[in-house]
């Protein structure tokens, strides 16, 4: 048994020691807006933020957690930053198909909250999240617009 | 091995092909659904439940399909409105551009809807006679005909409110839902009146909108799902669930058409945290427990001995198979070709040719690799029936295979077709690349509800594959450089041949190669069909995403042996279309003017290369721009006018053709799948490399509305890239790369 927390509340949840958060998240607490997309962080749609921090959850181990916060999409428009993103992600109209789209908005958040004015490298080097509709333009775009 | 063997038993009613050799267009047609089906989901008290037994009851049983308000439309009392969509989202945009088309006629703001994708019926067969969300045909099919139930229904409502405020229609006007006496002052919503409306008969012929006049058709409207698709809230196959639910994980057969025979573990594997039951299912093992993460950790603990694939040969995937050697077979094919396109007489031009060129083009076998990994939830209920969540671009097609699984008849399965993350025609019935028998077998075994889900390896190992393959061409030019005749000899399989049929020249394996606008008096186009041992799919832009830059770029190649500009050919080959001399001139505006280069920019050296494609009842133009960094091709603007005819969203049609445009590039750049030794060589996107952020260009699309018939948006804006891309590189370094992805040429030193 573990005890984490995710979105401010504490969760207890019995799972083995190295089972990843992202599957903690969707099977265990049945939060399913992160995405499994490929397993070994090479895709990035399992993002969420850990102590603040863009992490692919799929790498997580439950055992590895400890006292960090976690915050996944599911909480995104209470934080000031992460709604800022979901305007401008809704104004610029960015997702496609959109499976991708709670990762990206979890990475832009964390790229925002650490660097209010990103540079268009901060943008490249932060967002290597892939998505298969080639939104990256919209996906920029939208992050200079939460920018402000 | 009790298990196995009784499971079997179990399981030899889903032939591993079953499916893909049964998609006909007849198979199609002859799906029906009962009453069962429809009745167990409508809710109660609205316009459809209210069609039960109602004016249109009868009649409907025989209804043109697209012409039932009922199985379209639900307007509730709280005049809210849902549409049933016979297409599927998967991100095109199609859920919004329907309530665009219907909102129009309805005069209901499209913004108000909620649209879902209909349940299977024949209701639904509105794409020449069938239902499919596929071929860019979605929008251009439905434009006409969802008008007129748009405009069926406002007329139905407008009856309903002269009856209950005893005036004549033509009193009456709307207004946004709502039906409107401008001399009282009188208002009645929609939803106050759907219940009296739906009584009524429909008209035969009710008058649309005059187009001057629309409101929401060609306005870029937002998307209806895009809220939900930046919050988390969207939910996919992957995501359904329900009561009692296992979760399943499976691991296929390394060699493709090979099964499992034993398992070494499977008391040890049982034991594992959470395991509830393992089983061997046609070329594949499964393990169902309590958690996705437990069921992958034990079916890939298992210890399971495979059937033994052919030494050798191209009749299934054998132990030596590789890409490769099936490109070999391709290209050293000495078959007698059957003409797909025949005009003039190419053999007598190139007899009198002062100059002959040749040139062997070729593109390999493609991954659809859509973020969501497939999966399927199935559950029986107590009284027989079925359901099934699952990933589909052919509702009633899944429908009926699911049955023949279940071993009982379609009208008792219900099929649910979530939004898909992605699918560029990954979605369509492909026989052993579906998961859903796998959810259905298991939940048939197991007496519970099972979701399967593929691991990524396991899809990357499964997927349907765009099929590799090769064109020859020989062109004959005249002693002033003029082009005077082509010749081109396609061999390979598409996947219209192998699941549709549709006469020995396959369509979809010389779409692009044929049917071209360019006036070259003499062609002679063959095709020679050579059948791939692997499974082979419909991928973003079928035939067209590799034969247009096959031939677009011996075009260039024809330009440059004749001694001319690749843009002026271009237009002195289209001289009596003014409809692509317009496209040309849009996209050399679009840039800037045509200049080839190569010249002087930031970063280095640049080039630029066009290319033209029709494919889907549209018309393309493309410019790329490029550089090479460090040896590799940087792709730096790509600009695009594109012709549909007439549009519905500008804004979705945008979007779509940047996202066919970045597929296109990713496959001019990087993307293929690779045998070696009967196995795929990759599993993930680790080294299944697929367009990044970094290699993203600046798109710029132009929108050509030349009134033209209605053509397709989701894929065209694809296969103009890739010749585009590849000219430009050969217009930087004068090497001229015939087979993709431009990743497998080394460019060192190349300027």
């Amino acid at each position: 048994m573990f005890e984490i927390t995710i979105n401010g509340s504490k969760r207890d949840v019995d799972v083995e020691p190295d089972t990843p958060l992202l599957w903690v998240l969707r099977d265990t607490l049945a939060m399913t807006g992160t995405k499994y997309g490929c397993g070994i962080a090479a895709c990035g749609a399992c993002t969420v933020l850990m102590d603040g921090q863009a992490t692919r959850s799929c790498q997580v181990p439950v055992d590895s957690i400890g006292d960090s916060e976690i915050h996944t999409i599911e909480s995104i428009e209470e934080d000031e930053v992460g709604r800022r993103v979901v305007d401008a992600w809704i104004d610029m109209q960015v997702p496609q198909c959109g499976y991708c789209q709670s990762g990206q908005v979890m990475a832009a958040t964390a790229l925002l909250k650490q660097t209010p004015n990103p540079s268009d490298q901060d943008i490249a080097d932060a967002m290597a999240n892939l998505c298969r509709c080639g939104t990256y333009n919209m996906i920029a775009a939208a992050i200079r617009q939460a920018a402000g | 091995m009790d298990y196995i063997s009784s499971n079997k038993a179990a399981t030899k009613s889903l032939p591993a092909s079953e499916g893909a050799s049964h998609m006909s267009r007849r198979a199609f047609l002859s799906t029906t659904v009962g009453a069962f089906v429809i009745g167990a989901v409508l809710p109660t008290r609205s316009l459809r439940a209210q069609a039960q037994g109602a004016a249109e009851g009868p009649a409907a049983i025989a209804a043109k399909p697209g012409t039932k308000v009922s199985a379209y439309l639900e307007i509730h009392a709280d005049n809210s409105v849902k549409l049933l969509s016979p297409f599927v989202e998967g991100g095109q945009g199609i859920a919004t551009g329907m309530a665009q088309i219907v909102g129009e006629e309805l005069d209901v703001d499209p913004a108000r809807f909620v649209v879902e994708c209909a349940p299977p019926g024949p209701d639904y067969a509105i794409v020449n006679g069938i239902r499919m969300t596929g071929g860019s045909f979605s929008t251009r099919s439905a434009y006409p005909v969802m008008r007129q139930l748009g405009a069926t229904a406002r007329d139905m409502l407008i009856r309903a409110a002269a009856g209950r405020l005893k005036v004549q229609d033509d009193e009456l006007a709307t207004e946004n839902g709502v039906v409107i006496h401008p001399a009282t002052g009188r208002r009645l919503t929609y939803g106050e009146l759907a219940e009296d409306a739906l009584r009524l008969k429909p008209r035969d012929t009710v008058p649309l909108r005059d187009p001057k006049d629309f409101r929401y058709i060609r306005q870029p409207m937002k998307r209806l799902d895009v809220r939900d698709k930046s919050t988390g809230m969207a939910k996919y196959s992957i995501d359904q669930a329900v009561a009692g639910m296992l979760y399943a994980a499976v691991v296929h057969a390394p060699y493709f058409g090979t099964d499992p025979i034993g398992l070494a573990n499977e008391a040890d594997v049982m034991a594992m945290p959470g395991v509830h039951s393992v089983h061997s299912l046609p070329g594949a093992v499964a393990v169902t427990a309590n958690s996705w993460w437990r069921a992958r950790k034990a079916v890939e603990a298992l210890n399971v001995s495979w059937s033994s694939p052919a030494p050798t040969g191209l009749g299934s995937v054998a132990k030596d198979f590789s890409s490769a050697g099936m490109l070999d077979a391709l290209r050293s094919s000495t078959a007698k070709g059957l003409v797909a396109e025949q005009e003039g007489d190419a053999e007598a031009a190139f007899k009198s040719a002062a100059k002959v060129i040749e040139a062997d083009y070729s593109a390999p076998y493609l991954a659809h690799a859509q973020l969501e990994p497939p999966s399927a939830l199935a559950q029986f209920s107590d009284d027989g029936s079925l359901d099934v969540w699952l990933p589909n671009q052919m509702p009633e097609l899944f429908q009926k295979v699911s049955a023949k699984t279940a071993g009982i008849p379609p009208e008792l399965v219900r099929i649910h077709s979530p939004i898909l993350g992605g699918f560029f025609g990954r979605h369509f019935l492909y026989g052993p690349a579906n998961p859903f028998p796998q959810a259905i077998l298991l939940a048939k075994t197991t007496g519970r509800p099972v979701k399967v889900i593929w691991s990524r390896e396991e899809e990357f190992l499964n997927d349907a594959l765009r099929p590799l393959s090769h064109t020859r061409f020989r062109a004959a030019l005249d002693d002033e450089g003029r082009v005077t005749a082509i010749e081109a000899r396609t061999v390979g399989e598409g996947p219209i041949g192998r699941y549709i049929g549709g006469g020995p020249v396959d369509s979809s394996a010389v779409e692009g190669i044929i049917e071209k606008p360019y006036a070259i008096s003499n062609r002679r186009m063959d095709y020679v069909k050579l059948v791939h041992p692997v499974n082979i799919a419909f991928w973003r832009s079928v035939g067209h995403s590799m034969n247009d830059f096959f031939y677009e770029g011996f075009l260039d190649e024809i330009a440059l042996a004749g001694g001319r500009d690749p843009f002026e050919l271009r237009m002195e080959l289209l001289q009596h279309s003014p409809r692509h001399r317009t496209l040309l001139e849009t996209v050399a505006a679009l840039s800037g003017g045509w200049r080839p280069g190569p010249y002087d920019a930031e970063g280095g050296k640049r080039a630029r290369g066009i290319a033209m494609a029709s494919p889907f009842g549209s018309e393309t133009a493309t410019i790329a721009e490029v550089s090479l960094v460090d040896g590799e091709t940087r792709v730096h603007n790509l600009w695009i006018a594109f012709d549909p005819g007439s549009v519905v969203n500008p804004a979705i049609i945008k979007a779509q053709v940047e996202s066919a445009a970045a597929l296109g590039l990713s496959a001019a750049l990087v993307e293929q799948v690779v045998y070696e030794n009967g196995l795929r060589r990759d599993k993930n996107y680790d080294t299944y490399q697929v367009l990044t952020r970094g290699m993203m260009p600046q798109v710029h699309v132009k929108i050509v509305e030349s009134g033209a018939p209605m053509g397709g948006v989701g894929e065209p804006g694809l296969p103009g890239v890739p010749p585009a891309v590849v000219n430009a590189v050969a217009a930087l370094t004068g090497m001229r790369v015939r087979s993709l992805p431009l990743a497998n040429t080394t460019f060192k030193g190349a300027i």
